[in-house]
């Protein structure tokens, strides 16, 4: 009896040890039978990976080899960057094009060369999404950014600006038709991808831009005059001014509370649809309205995009792939059917717009949207930037905490 | 293996002869389970060690294979003598000492002292390619060919066709050739050519490597493969050159050197190109936390936040663990089944979810409290509130674990103890405060350290239900709650992505060092404590 259980303890240890020290040095999950050739690894996130598997099998069948897509549920960009530089990564990499950057500095993604056909084939702001040091480094599928979507039973007429769709919240919630003015993301530690057309909209910006027109890192704005005055604006909006603006709404109950008629606005993106649908509210979606006299409000562009791993054991293959197969406009589609982001693809666009509306109204509210910027510096954005919303949203000095922001901004793209 | 060596002159089985030692009187029988034990163990082992060879000879991590193969040996060794016994019983704790803590205590230390993060993940080799990569562009005006791979002799050749002009060419790593004859099909790629082994999709995937390493020069640059069906004509402009250690870009002439002390390619104006490599930066990641006035300014706040966090915790939940046990320690409680039952539910239900619900629950507009109190109360917008939430949420979470415990402790303690004193005269009070406390807090002691360990890094609770804030307006780097852990996981960068290992890892040297001298000392109380009371 005592030999079993030290047998069963010793089989344990060894069977950890082996697997503890096999990951200190090389992780033990390549088996040398397979040198990658002939099979081809995707990595995507919970929803898109179910999208995903029949147009991988797809290529695998027309191509004879195996395609095996695999789920990463958390943290993808940082999941993919440690596994790369294991020799355990993926061959296809799915994500946003704010990666890029990122991925670039640390040698995980390879340029993708698309034909001048190809190019073409995409809308202007999606291939400039995923452009950077004046390479294309992904092939975009969906272009997603925030337009405000507002329950036409309580508003029945679009709000032309800003003001108006305050004013009209502001009458429902007199009448206590509603709870909230507005649904827009904040929480504790404030939201800058939900906040930017408004803070864009109130004259602010976060960086200069160089000669080519990029994001230039090194003239960060945060705190400049103008945007001094957005943040102002914003402090007028929130709680202890119209109540427009609350921390206490969060990504984790501004939909909900849309989708409970407790607000009349909702500022989200396509992914909020699928909820809202579940519903029998009748709703509307346009862009994210400036302010009555004061410039247009420019949502972050996000677009999802096809990476070609460096690391990857079958390049060719996944170069294949991302270069000439996504890029078709059926798979384009098949992917809007299995997550109604509105597809990249200006063919795929143009056909989703006859059964589904909303795809063209998101897009046509991203129109004059500024693709998020792709380099690394953005990093250092958010968290700044966020914490100074969700202060001034408080009602706390609107100047002390755009410099602060600006100088922890600063502060930490000097670090890098 | 050996038999029982028969016993001389010995009809009696049971007792030893008092003239051999214990260890030599007593040969170990060996019966079958015991055989059939050792040989299935041996036989993991080794199918353990050889699954874990063929990976490490591939990636050439030849230390790695010789500590397999003398860890393999070792236990082989252990395991199939009949002496050393016991290294049969220390092997298997000391494998898991190893693994699970020598080694990741090793592994953080020595991260500690280099420039491992986002940016400088890799090898200098790994930055020099991934630069030259990404400087690759097609050649001006060059055209767009329809590839097919092809086999001619056995070796691979680029069948190319430009598909303006409907020509042919065969490229391999000597360069380009014309060829004549080949029939073209309707998407413009070679059927068929003369000399040539048209490859179809399949083949050609399998030998993916390869088209993927063919190069074929060019008078502008090179053709490669952009997958199995297009190739395109590109050139490198940035590259490194050995003779200076730089990178140069053919373009505009400008010239990166390398930087062996930040691991980067850095031009004149101090810039450095985005991909650099890993280097040991020795105890600069240390310094920076005491120079640093983002970090350093904040660390004691955090500290005495952190130590008070913990201590709250600890006692809040012990203290209310314990009256609950020994309200139902009584004997006059009935159902104190269905009440256990219901005490220990916080406890079964998964801590995650719990944090999140807790964290709805104290919001302004939306939350329960709110709701119940009738007020209007930013619980984790106000730096007190929050904290107050935080103890609260982690009472309710915790007090079960703390009841359970007591539960188990009292039933240990006898009951004449507590019945002696109430016969000498004491109070129930004085019979708790003088018997049964000190009695529990010796068994409980070392439990409770432990928790207050586990809450010093509770690492969940803060970022689930505060994420460390409120922060103040003008800090956006360290909030009223941050304990050290979830202080250094931002600091790290790993909030946004762009992670640096190295100072993370600096700073979980010095987390480590404050909690191991905290146990140290709390330890060595507790055997002082141990020693009145036993």
């Amino acid at each position: 009896m005592r030999i079993r259980t030290v047998g069963v303890i010793a089989v344990l240890g060894l069977a950890l040890a082996a697997s503890g020290c096999g990951t200190t040095d090389e992780p033990t999950a390549t088996p040398s039978k397979d040198k990658g050739n002939g099979k081809l690894v995707i990595w995507a996130d919970q929803k898109r990976t179910a999208a995903l598997k029949p147009f991988a099998d797809q290529f695998g069948k027309e191509n004879g080899v195996t395609v095996e897509v695999k789920e990463i549920s958390e943290n993808q960009q940082q999941t993919f960057l440690t596994a790369s530089q294991q020799g355990s990564g993926p061959d296809v990499m799915v994500g946003a094009h704010d990666w890029i950057g990122n991925l670039v500095q640390n040698g995980a993604i390879d340029p993708v060369q698309l034909t001048a056909a190809q190019k073409a084939s995409f809308p202007e702001i999606a291939l400039k999404a995923v452009s950077f040091n004046g390479q294309t480094y992904g092939a975009p599928y969906a272009i997603e950014n925030v337009a405000l979507i507002r329950n036409t039973e309580l508003v029945p007429t679009a709000p032309a600006t800003l003001d108006d769709a305050i004013k009209a919240g502001k009458e429902l919630k007199a009448a206590k038709k509603v709870s909230e003015i507005m649904c827009l993301p904040i929480g504790q530690q404030g939201d800058a991808y939900h906040i930017y057309p408004i803070y864009s909209a109130a004259g602010g910006s976060l960086f200069g831009t160089t000669a080519t027109g990029d994001p230039d890192p090194k003239n960060v704005t945060v705190g400049s005059a103008e945007s001094v005055a957005a943040w102002t604006k914003l402090k007028e909006l929130g709680e202890k001014g119209e109540t427009a603006l609350k921390t206490s709404i969060s990504n984790d109950n501004a939909i909900a509370t849309f989708a409970a008629k407790k607000c009349a606005f909702l500022v989200s993106g396509p992914w909020s649809l699928v909820d809202i649908k579940k519903t029998d509210i009748k709703y509307d979606i346009q862009a994210v309205p400036g302010f009555a006299g004061g410039k247009a409000a420019t949502p972050f562009v996000g677009v999802q995009s096809f990476f070609v791993a460096s690391k990857g054991k079958s390049k060719a293959l996944a170069q294949e792939f991302v270069a000439n197969y996504v890029t078709n406009k059926d798979v384009a589609l098949a992917l809007y059917n299995a997550d109604p982001r509105p597809p990249a693809l200006t063919a795929a666009l143009d056909q989703v717009k006859g059964t589904d509306p909303d795809a063209g109204k998101f897009l046509e509210a991203g129109k004059g949207g500024f693709p998020m910027p792709a380099i690394p510096e953005m990093s250092a954005i958010w968290g700044p930037f966020g914490n100074a919303e969700a202060a001034v949203t408080k009602g706390g000095d609107p100047a002390t905490a755009a410099a602060a922001a600006a100088k922890a901004i600063v502060d930490a793209i000097a670090k890098k | 293996m050996t038999t029982q060596p028969s016993v001389t002159g010995s009809g009696s089985s049971g007792s030893p002869d008092p003239g051999l030692s214990p260890r030599s009187s007593q040969p170990r029988v060996i019966t079958t389970g015991f055989l059939v034990g050792r040989v299935v163990v041996l036989g993991i082992v080794a199918a353990l060690a050889l699954y874990a060879v063929p990976p490490l000879i591939e990636s050439e991590s030849w230390l790695a294979l010789g500590v397999v193969g003398v860890a393999t040996l070792i236990v082989t060794y252990a395991y199939l003598s009949t002496r050393h016994v016991p290294a049969k019983y220390l092997i298997p704790g000391t494998i898991f000492l190893i693994a699970f803590q020598i080694l990741p205590v090793l592994l953080t230390v020595s991260t500690a002292f280099t420039n491992f993060g986002d940016g400088h993940r890799g090898s200098k080799e790994d930055a020099i390619t991934a630069i030259q990569t990404g400087s690759v562009t097609q050649v001006a005006g060059s055209p767009e060919y329809n590839l097919t791979i092809a086999l001619r002799d056995g070796k691979l050749v680029f069948l190319l066709v430009n598909p303006t002009t409907k020509s042919v060419q065969a490229g391999t790593a000597d360069g380009l050739s014309e060829v004549t004859g080949a029939e073209l099909g309707i998407t413009g790629k070679v059927l068929a050519a003369p000399g040539f082994e048209v490859l179809n999709g399949a083949t050609a995937a399998e030998r993916g490597k390869e088209i993927s390493d063919l190069v074929v020069p060019t008078e502008g640059g090179a053709i490669k493969a952009n997958g199995l069906s297009r190739a395109f004509e590109g050139k490198t402009s940035k590259r490194y050159r050995a003779d200076c250690d730089c990178v140069t870009d053919a373009e505009t002439g400008q010239k990166w050197v390398a930087d062996a002390d930040i691991g980067s390619f850095v031009d004149d104006n101090g810039q450095a190109l985005a991909q650099g490599w890993q280097v040991n930066i020795g105890l600069a990641n240390f310094t920076r936390v005491f120079t640093n006035n983002t970090i350093s300014a904040h660390f004691l706040a955090v500290f005495v936040w952190n130590v008070v966090f913990a201590l709250a915790s600890v006692l809040t939940t012990f203290v209310l663990g314990m009256i609950v046990a020994l309200a139902l320690h009584s004997p006059r409680v009935r159902g104190k089944k269905t009440y256990r039952t219901f005490l220990v539910l916080p406890y079964a239900m998964p801590a995650f979810a719990m944090l999140l619900v807790w964290r709805d629950m104290f919001n302004t507009d939306f939350g329960l409290i709110n709701r119940l109190l009738g007020t209007d109360i930013d619980w984790i917008g106000q730096p007190n509130t929050a904290r107050f939430a935080l103890i609260l949420m982690n009472l309710w979470l915790g007090f079960p674990y703390m009841f359970l415990v007591t539960t188990g402790a009292l039933q240990a303690i006898p009951k004449e103890l507590v019945e002696a004193s109430t016969v000498d005269g004491a109070s129930p009070w004085q019979g708790f405060r003088r018997v049964t406390l000190p009695l529990l807090l010796v068994a409980l002691t070392p439990l409770l350290i432990s928790s207050f360990a586990f809450n010093f890094n509770n690492f969940n609770a803060i970022r689930l239900v505060t994420n460390g804030g409120p922060y103040a307006i003008d800090n956006a780097s360290v909030g009223a709650t941050d304990l050290l852990i979830s202080y250094t996981y931002r600091v790290a960068g790993f909030d946004t992505g762009t992670a640096d290992f190295g100072f993370a890892a600096a700073i979980s040297v010095f987390i480590f060092a404050i909690v191991a001298t905290i146990s140290v000392v709390a330890f060595r109380r507790t055997r002082a404590q141990e020693e009145v009371y036993s």
